[in-house]
């Protein structure tokens, strides 16, 4: 996916690109991890609460 | 598989048409600007809509004019909240996408026929619900709380139009993978391109959501499932209707970056604190969903802390940066231009005179100031108890959405007119006063809403008097005054937004032709001293003295400080509850 | 420009200005005080919604209201025949929501907690109590008991400002706080 740019000039060797920059340049991860994190968190999370109430006395 | 592929990508290539555009230098996809031409105009078509559905519900709700019949009142309130909240801002957030993606991208758009197909079932679901709530059955609001029931073909539309709507982000996802593969730019995505894509998988979220809890409900009102839990139904339902505002912030958080750069000639102060601040969107900004759910039975207060606060306020974090980093770009890039002198000469003679700079930096302030904090007392549990379900809901979120991505969007549409209807503005004059009454306007609605909302003025309610009540209420005097300022807010900020539509029809259909001779001043006026080769790097940290965005920051900080505190103080005085 | 690509390849190692960071920390803190302000309030302050909801049959919280309010009736509300009823203090006090009332009308004394059970036999509503604007939502088939203390004495309204159909404004309900001892 990260793919680099040619280099300018083939003299300088390519400094490797530092994770988060590639993390900020792969859309589809960004697109799993802001689907899966509101999800687990939001969802799921409060479900399982609606879920879990209990009957009243 | 993968012949086929290769075989339509290269069809697609050789199909793909582009024109240079004559401003920037862009290379233009026609098959896209068809696209954007037909979301932008059927967003303006359901401001206008919608827009006229919003005054005739601000002057029910002013007392002494009381214009609407209590049937008629409903229905007109949920249309509004319909056609504004949901159509008009989700066509021209397509259009956003098409823009950021084929546009800024020079790239071909992808599977532009899908885009029609996309486009089409949500012009048809939209239809479908208009027809629906204007039949008059289906007066169950915006957010159709079960077990009211709207007619089935109101959930039906707004599944289409959701439908429609997932397609068009998956084009611009498709576009993005087309553009790096076919090296149309290097390196990283341009910021505001960064900034749709923040909005694009907000929106995949949010439309997720929608499907989940649409269509057990569509099946409910026929008949084939017989009940729907409230209390999910509510959670799953906010999941799409809050995120969906999430994604007009990040989008029209872009939209202040690209005017920015477009009027001033701004660049990102730094590419890094930019981005992980849309990064933090990504990850916390849907959260915000629970502030809906404050004050409901049932959930635990870990579970409102967690999801209410954005994880601990890292979204409001990345709101914050922001809100420095789009003025610091913008008081650099003057400063660059020239403009040193004090404090404020950078913003004193910045182009006030071009609506969409003047729009966009309305939006930027009014945004923070009266949308931005408002939002985070809303939204803090506690607080919430004086506030939930009052109009001070609608009153922040007219901030919000009205002042932050409504302005914010018609600011845009000046650049867009020119850019890729290729027409000039008609009427520069009052063009260049659209932006304060409709501004000025709608953050009047927002502060007598809040200020009747502290009163403790329902939402959502059709006669404050009680006039048909058993055990009638008398709000204070106050009430009535604050919604009467509002319905003469609402009578403003509706002049502004019939003269946007006016404007932007007529410069669509009479405006004069853009061509390479007129192309940049087709803009709009420019600070003068531009220079756009002399733009150099003011992004590193050797250079960065900003005192006039220090004072801003400074006094939003204040604010923000203030009245969070004065808040509590308030709720402290409510009786002891437990 | 923010509609160009990043001018170097590597963005993410540039320095961050002085300013900016100072910025970002002091409104992480600032969140990290929002955030901590509402576990405090749970510690320390007086105003927080209970937690305690059972599921329930809205038939049988229908039956219990009736039943409560049959047995601490101390009149009528005017001519509009709905009871005002008074608990004892630190009791329970029923309030149901249905289109469109809230009932029956309550006597509080002022100073004294009661054991407030709210709900639904239809649909959802918005419990508002004026002036003091204090608001909670309502379901049906959720009992929510919110343990409240009147703090000053007078007529209190009860709105629902949770759209539950075209009767929605006429739909209120009141309560009484009275001294200690005295109404009735």
């Amino acid at each position: 996916m990260a793919e680099k740019p040619k280099p300018e000039s083939a003299a300088a060797p390519l400094e490797r690109i530092p994770f988060m920059q590639r993390l900020l340049d792969n859309p589809f991860l960004l697109l799993f991890i802001g689907v899966v994190v509101p999800t687990v968190i939001y969802i799921l999370w409060g479900v399982m609460e609606i879920t879990q109430i209990p009957l009243a006395k | 598989m993968s012949t086929v592929a290769t075989e339509s990508d290269y069809i697609g290539k050789l199909a793909a048409k582009f024109r240079t555009c004559p401003a920037t230098g862009l290379k233009v996809d026609l098959a896209a600007e068809r696209l954007i031409k037909a979301n932008a105009v059927a967003a303006v078509v359901f401001l206008a809509i919608g827009g006229t559905f919003g005054l005739l519900v601000a002057l029910t709700r002013w007392p002494a004019v009381h214009l609407l019949s209590s049937d008629m009142f409903y229905l007109v309130l949920t249309a509004h909240g319909l056609d504004v909240l949901l159509l008009w801002i989700i066509f021209f957030e397509m259009a956003i996408l098409y823009f950021a993606s084929a546009v800024i991208l020079s790239s071909r758009i992808a599977a532009p026929r899908w885009g029609w197909v996309g486009f089409a079932l949500m012009v048809v679901g939209g239809l479908m619900t208009n027809v629906a709530v204007l039949q008059g059955d289906s007066s169950v609001m915006f957010t159709s709380y079960v077990p009211l029931k709207a007619q089935p073909h109101f959930y039906l539309g707004l599944i289409l139009f959701a439908v429609g709507a997932l397609i068009g982000c998956f084009i611009f996802l498709g576009t993005l993978v087309i553009a790096k593969e076919e090296k149309t730019y290097e390196g990283s995505i341009p910021l505001v391109t960064f900034g749709a894509l923040t909005a694009c998988i907000i929106a995949v979220f949010t439309i997720a959501s929608g499907a989940i809890i649409l269509v057990p409900t569509f099946l409910w009102s026929v008949g084939y499932i017989a009940n729907i839990d409230t209390l999910t139904y509510k959670l799953v339902w906010w999941a799409m209707g809050h995120s969906s505002q999430q994604i007009n912030v990040s989008a029209h958080v872009a939209v202040w970056y690209l005017i920015a750069a477009v009027t001033v000639g701004a660049k990102p102060l730094s590419e890094k604190v930019s981005r992980t601040a849309f990064l933090l969107y990504i990850f916390f900004l849907q959260l915000a969903s629970a502030h809906h759910l404050l004050v409901e039975p049932g959930l635990s207060s870990e579970w409102k802390i967690v999801n209410t606060s954005y994880m601990m306020y890292l979204a409001v974090l990345g709101s914050m940066i922001h809100g420095m980093t789009v003025p610091g770009s913008i008081e650099a890039a003057q400063r660059k231009s020239g403009y040193t002198r004090g404090v404020f000469e950078w913003l004193r003679k910045a182009p006030w005179g071009n609506p969409a700079f003047a729009g966009m930096f309305l939006s930027l302030v009014m945004f923070g100031f009266l949308g931005g904090i408002t939002g985070v007392i809303l939204g803090t549990e506690q607080l919430n108890i004086i506030m939930h379900n009052t109009l001070y809901v609608p009153g922040h979120f007219h901030a919000t959405v009205v002042t932050g991505t409504t302005l914010a969007f018609m600011a845009v549409t000046y650049l867009v007119v020119p850019l890729i209807f290729q027409r000039q503005i008609i009427w520069p004059k009052l063009a260049r006063l659209q932006p304060y009454l409709f501004g000025f306007g709608a953050a009047g609605i927002s502060l007598f809403m809040m200020g009747a909302g502290t009163l403790g003025v329902a939402r959502r309610h059709w006669d404050i008097s009680f006039a048909d009540a058993l055990l009638p209420y008398g709000y204070p005097p106050m009430a009535s005054l604050m919604m009467g300022l509002n319905g003469l807010s609402a009578i403003l900020a509706a002049t502004g937004g019939a003269l946007y539509v006016l404007i932007t029809v007529g410069s669509i259909l009479f405006g004069k032709k853009v061509d390479e001779t007129n192309a940049v001043a087709s803009l709009g006026p420019m600070p003068k001293k531009v220079v756009r080769e002399a733009v150099t790097k003011y992004g590193n940290a050797g250079t960065w003295h900003l005192p006039g965005t220090y004072v801003l920051v400074g006094i939003f900080f204040t604010t923000f400080i203030l009245y969070y505190f004065v808040n509590w103080k308030y709720l402290s005085e409510l009786w002891p509850m437990q | 420009m923010a509609i160009f690509p990043p001018q170097t390849r590597i963005w993410w190692n540039e320095p961050v200005a002085k300013a900016e960071l100072v910025w970002i920390s002091v409104a992480f803190l600032w969140g990290l005080i929002m955030f901590f302000m509402m576990i405090y309030w749970h510690i320390y302050g007086q105003q927080n919604l209970s937690t305690q909801v059972g599921r329930i049959d809205p038939a049988v919280f229908e039956q219990r209201t009736n039943e409560f309010a049959e047995k601490f009736r101390i009149r009528d509300e005017g001519d509009t025949g709905v009871p005002v009823v008074r608990p004892p203090p630190g009791g329970d006090a029923y309030m149901l929501a249905r289109t469109f009332d809230w009932w029956p009308v309550l006597e509080l004394e002022k100073g004294k907690p009661y054991k407030l059970h709210i709900s639904s036999v239809d649909l959802q509503h918005g419990f508002s109590l004026l002036p003091i604007n204090m608001n909670i939502q309502v379901h049906p088939g959720l009992e929510h008991i919110i343990t409240i203390t009147p703090t000053e004495a007078g007529t209190y309204g009860v709105v629902c400002n949770e759209y539950c159909g075209l009767g929605h404004h006429q739909m209120t309900g009141r309560i009484y706080v009275v001294e200690p001892g005295q109404g009735g």
